[in-house]
């Protein structure tokens, strides 16, 4: 089924997380829409997740004792889309297809049409919760697996995701882990203000690093606690890698013209 | 017993017989639940006053193959938490359950906030819902035994009035109650007591729904040889409307509508004041279901 192979991973960490983000690119131009930066911000965090922290198995993808991992902010779907199609949970040759009508990549992540994709997301506020159910489940069914879910910062405006904040603190779910994608794009709405004393006083251990520096992502998403559900404030950048489209708001949702196409390739070469 | 206490034993029940049932309380029904607190700490929590957040969390208990239900007052488990039941428990076609109480003005001295009588008008617009009205205890027992872990999402409105009688019938099955050829009533859940009452004597056909959806379309076809229905649901009036003329067409219809009617209701009072403001009351059907007759 899948088109991976391992020649990629010959390459450096940094030439093959270029190579996947060619890969949204390329799909969001063919498509005509997506959202790159939302994808690139989270890339280093998923790639890392992926390689070298979740029990995933792209044979088996819904094998009860895998790690589960839950996107909450929906909109980042390219970025996911690229680690799954990586890691060999269906073809890289889907990407041709984004978008469209028969498509089973879609602006959203679908978790009926998905290999490895665990909740439909893409309203924001439902990933958590679901994130927090399936912690609590696993719990209930003695299952020593663990959830790990990605929300992003505006996502953080949701009353549920607070709600579901609660409910996994109170209920000492430390086999769930929350991993904030800090980038700021939504500070021109509402400024979460010290998100690291947040968490903590709703009774979560957190820490704070670099959403970009790999042996930070490791350290922090390997980390154990004890009876308390866990939070990665990863300060990241919207765009990252890519100049033209580093916290610049205009690109939010939009697909490259044919000289802002070779441009970006260019940097990601 | 009423249906809340119904509902209590059934659940308990459950818990005993599958280890795959969780239930999810809004900080209602606490007492009720006591003995279940105590046998079955694992899974029975009270989850507290956040409905948005509870729904999807069930959502998420269903992915891991858990059978997750879920009780509060209607309009917060319903209007408040629709948007989850629609993408989580809906789109993404997951089973669970959602049992909530304060049917329409069950809370009618509390006030509008409280009232719920959108509940089943806003849930059909989610495709794949299943949704009972039970008119008894005991249907409330054999509705909820048959579906809970049929893989669906399923809302049972449980409700403080009952009629006197049970009709046990399958999950979107209707029933027969009596055949007659000058105008044909369908009653919904507990509006059959004084349905009954007000058609004593006339010549009508009734049909009996404890299930809304899916909607037994087969019953309304073959018995509606008059082309005259009184339709009265213990909700906004008119939500089965469009269901029954499709289920009829291409047969003429004259549909005429009881329900309750799509205004707040600002006064307070007990059920049994609101039902006489609304016209729920056995004489008004009986002129309404006369006219319908004459015309």
């Amino acid at each position: 089924m899948s088109d991976r192979t391992d020649a990629i991973y010959k390459l450096s960490t940094d030439q093959q997380i270029k190579i996947l983000k060619r890969l949204i690119v390329q799909a969001a131009k063919t498509a005509g829409e997506g959202h790159i930066p939302s994808a690139f911000s989270i890339l280093d965090i998923l790639w890392v997740l992926y390689e070298r922290v979740l029990k995933v198995d792209p044979k088996h993808p819904d094998n009860p004792n895998r790690d589960r991992f839950v996107l909450s902010k929906g909109q980042a779907s390219l970025g996911l889309y690229a680690i799954l199609s990586n890691k060999g949970f269906f073809p890289k040759s889907y990407f041709k297809t984004y978008s469209q009508f028969s498509s089973i990549l879609g602006g959203h992540p679908d978790s009926n049409k998905i290999p490895g994709v665990e909740a439909s997301t893409g309203s924001l506020g439902h990933g958590l919760p679901m994130a927090v159910g399936m912690a609590l489940g696993l719990k209930i069914l003695g299952n020593r697996s663990k959830v790990f879910c990605l929300v992003g910062d505006g996502e953080c405006n949701e009353g549920s995701i607070w709600e579901s904040i609660l409910i996994a603190a109170h209920h000492q779910l430390d086999n769930l882990a929350c991993i904030v994608d800090y980038n700021h794009s939504t500070d021109r709405a509402l400024q979460l203000g010290n998100l690291k004393q947040k968490f903590n006083s709703f009774g979560w251990e957190t820490v704070r690093i670099n959403g970009h520096n790999h042996q930070e992502i490791y350290q922090a998403l390997k980390q154990k606690t004890d009876k308390k559900p866990y939070c990665v404030i990863a300060q990241t950048i919207k765009g990252y890698g890519c100049k033209l489209m580093e916290n610049n708001p205009a690109w939010h949702h939009k697909a490259p013209n044919e000289e802002e196409f070779k441009e970006i390739m260019e940097q990601l070469v | 017993m009423n249906m809340r206490s119904q509902f209590v034993a059934t659940v308990e029940n459950l818990l005993h017989k599958d280890s795959q049932l969780v239930l999810l309380l809004g900080d209602i029904g606490v007492w009720g639940f006591r003995n279940a607190f105590t046998q079955f700490p694992q899974r029975v929590f009270n989850i507290g006053i956040l409905e948005q957040a509870t729904v999807s969390v069930a959502a998420g208990l269903a992915k891991t193959g858990l059978i997750p239900v879920v009780h509060t007052i209607a309009p917060f488990l319903v209007e408040r938490a629709f948007e989850q039941l629609k993408d989580d428990f809906g789109y993404q076609q997951l089973g669970g359950n959602f049992v909530g109480v304060g049917a329409s003005y069950d809370y009618a001295s509390l006030g509008g906030t409280h009232h719920c009588p959108a509940d089943v008008g806003v849930l059909k617009n989610i495709p794949g819902m299943e949704i009972v009205v039970p008119g008894t205890a005991a249907e409330f027992d054999k509705l909820f035994r048959q579906a809970y872990n049929n893989g669906h999402p399923t809302y049972f409105r449980l409700s403080e009035r009952a009629n006197l009688q049970d009709n046990l019938t399958k999950l979107g099955r209707a029933k027969l109650i009596k055949r007659g050829s000058k105008a044909t009533i369908i009653a919904v859940g507990p509006m059959l007591a004084k349905v009954l009452e007000a058609s004593e004597g006339l010549d009508v056909s009734i049909l009996y729904y404890s299930t809304v959806y899916p909607f037994d379309s087969s019953l309304i076809r073959t018995n509606c040889s008059s082309g005259k229905i009184l339709l009265c649901e213990p909700y906004y009036e008119g939500v089965l409307a469009n269901d029954i003329y499709q289920a009829c067409s291409p047969q003429q219809l004259i549909i005429d509508s009881l329900g309750v009617p799509h205004h707040f209701l600002t006064n307070y009072g007990s059920v049994e004041e609101q039902d006489q403001h609304i016209g729920w009351t056995v004489p008004n059907i009986k002129r309404r279901l006369k006219k319908l007759i004459s015309i």
